[in-house]
């Protein structure tokens, strides 16, 4: 019974249950949109996990929040506020992440960096009076309610992000695995570091409106985190990334769908599941490969 | 403005908060783990949050999971130091299981608690009971005496983890009591600041602090002195001027402070001029 007051209107029945999934247009944009945002997450991620910055990432995905805040308060489209502060973020995080100070320096300014921007936005909501519960969907998003225009900029967004890394990705993988050599050979590593964080702000920013500031992280770290455990190859890492992002988001709208959870628990749960898997997995198989070992020398 | 209860209140409880905060965010900035901080915050939310849908105490609810978390973090890592990416993952997940908490929450609870969620992110310094602030100074001495107890070998296996452990020093042990330490104060700090904001406090003031001088001591004392006074600062811009929320005020003193130090110790010898600067774009 319990099942019945958690998963409602679910018939069991695959084929009819599926066939409810796009009947309404809401749940045909969110689609839409879980789909193009999982494919650039997927894509942006595998890099940002390569480069080590997820405490970068978390700090831009958390920008977000002042900045549709901000423009809530100025009354401008939130797009707008969104776009500008993921952009300064980016901007300040690549002046930190060029200073080339020490990993401490560097992670006291990062986190300072969020705090600000987390007090502002709390700071815009509380001048913005009366939307205190608004505060929940900009934070944690509101995946159903996603107009065909939001999937359109989205769709172009993304486009443009997912092209831009394509055209750096030799350099920018070479650049990420051993800077030093990179720079020796003449890749611009500075630029790259600079450039990709923007286009890890870009997206962000649009994704951030769908799945609100604070669960873009998910999407962005956890199907990368998987594929980096599973493949060091980029291409097929990438391709994993994407694939584990799209499969997480589409089971994690259906399962919403038919039940009073929200999504966020569901695409992350999910995706911390695979993850768990495979780390326990791999973990499992090298300890197996060690016993082996053993025992080959023994013999 | 000390005639208020609710402001005596709020200047002792914070007082004691930073007091925690400057002492064990030095460390926190030393061993350069601000990224657990952040993840200790988000895992704040939830356990709040989980304790409120369970009917449990909140604040007990909130102790548990960030200690819990300090230790799973330092479990997770290699020598008691998790891996940003492990540690991304974990608190990804937590965060999606906050937000299911905060889902039942307030659908269970319709009535008037639709902001519960909002008070666990961002603070409630104006609202602490007299009982809530004795705990907390209790809570704040005890995590300051602790942190004293191991600031030596703690220091050492900070600085030069190698060695630290060639002479015999439990490194491991170390990292794991550190991590549940900071998981203490973490939530500590959420009842002043709120979890989201609670990263501020740790790193804003020992990376000023860090700026400023090498030297353990004067730079634990000079991390404190800024977390103390940001509090102190913000809790009077949020008295005087009551639409500013406390918590805001608060980090930003923190990092308004941060951003000058940085400003100050940013300028090239030579020049003279700024070199190209990150803390003054924030």
């Amino acid at each position: 019974m319990v099942e019945a007051a958690i998963f409602q209107g679910l018939s069991w029945n695959p084929v009819t249950d599926l066939r409810e999934l796009f009947t309404y247009p809401f749940m045909v944009n969110a689609l839409e949109a879980g789909t193009i945002v999982a494919v650039m997450a997927g894509v942006t991620g595998w890099f940002m996990v390569l480069r080590r910055q997820t405490f970068a990432g978390h700090t831009l995905s958390v920008i977000a929040f002042p900045g549709a805040a901000a423009a809530s308060l100025a009354g401008v489209p939130l797009a707008v506020g969104y776009f500008g502060f993921c952009g300064l973020g980016a901007l300040a995080l690549a002046g930190i992440a060029g200073s080339r100070r020490s990993l401490s320096a560097e992670s006291a300014a990062i986190g300072s960096l969020q705090a600000l921007a987390l007090a502002l936005g709390f700071l815009f909501v509380s001048l913005y009076h009366g939307v205190l519960n608004g505060v929940d969907s900009l934070l944690f998003g509101t995946f159903l309610g996603i107009t065909s225009g939001q999937v359109a900029v989205l769709l172009v967004v993304a486009t443009a992000a997912v092209s831009l890394v394509a055209i750096a990705a030799r350099p920018l993988f070479f650049a990420s695995v051993d800077a030093e050599v990179a720079r020796a050979g003449g890749v611009p590593v500075r630029l790259l570091g600079f450039g990709f964080l923007l286009v890890l702000g870009l997206s962000v920013a649009e994704t951030s409106q769908i799945t609100g500031a604070l669960l873009v992280f998910a999407l962005l770290v956890t199907p990368a985190a998987t594929a980096h455990q599973l493949t060091p190859r980029p291409l097929l890492g990438i391709a994993l990334s994407i694939s584990l992002a799209l499969a997480v988001t589409w089971l994690g709208l259906a399962l919403a769908y038919f039940s009073i959870y929200p999504v966020g628990f569901y695409i992350t749960s999910l995706s911390f599941g695979v993850y768990v898997l495979v780390r326990g997995g791999r973990a499992l198989r090298s300890r197996r490969r060690a016993t082996a070992g053993l025992a080959l020398e023994a013999a | 403005m000390f005639a208020h209860e609710f402001m005596r209140n709020a200047l002792i409880a914070g007082s004691f908060v930073g007091l925690a905060c400057g002492l064990v965010g030095y460390f926190v900035v030393l061993r350069a783990q601000v990224f657990a901080g952040d993840a200790l915050s988000h895992v704040a939310f939830t356990g709040a949050l989980a304790a409120a849908v369970l009917g449990l105490n909140i604040l007990a609810g909130l102790f548990a999971a960030t200690i819990l978390g300090g230790i799973v973090m330092g479990i997770l890592g290699d020598k008691a130091r998790a891996d940003d990416v492990t540690i991304g993952t974990l608190f990804a997940w937590t965060l999606g299981l906050g937000v299911l908490f905060l889902s039942i929450f307030t659908t269970q609870r319709s009535a008037g608690n639709g902001t519960a969620g909002v008070r666990v992110l961002f603070g409630s310094i104006f609202g602490l009971s007299t009982a809530n602030v004795r705990l907390s100074v209790v809570l704040a001495v005890l995590a300051c005496a602790l942190l004293l107890a191991i600031a030596r070998p703690l220091l050492f296996a900070s600085l030069d983890i190698a060695v630290a452990e060639a002479q015999g020093v439990p490194v491991r042990a170390l990292g794991l009591g550190f991590l549940a330490l900071v998981g203490l104060v973490a939530a500590e700090a959420t009842q002043a600041v709120g979890a989201l904001l609670l990263l501020g406090l740790l790193a804003a003031p020992a990376g000023a602090a860090h700026r400023l001088t090498t030297r353990p001591y004067r730079g634990l004392a000079l991390s404190v002195l800024f977390s103390v006074g940001s509090i102190w600062i913000g809790l009077a811009l949020a008295y005087v001027f009551p639409t500013l929320p406390p918590s805001s005020m608060i980090i930003a003193a923190a990092v308004g402070v941060y951003a000058l130090v940085l400003a100050a110790t940013l300028r090239d010898p030579r020049t003279g001029w700024f070199r190209l600067a990150s803390g003054n774009v924030a």
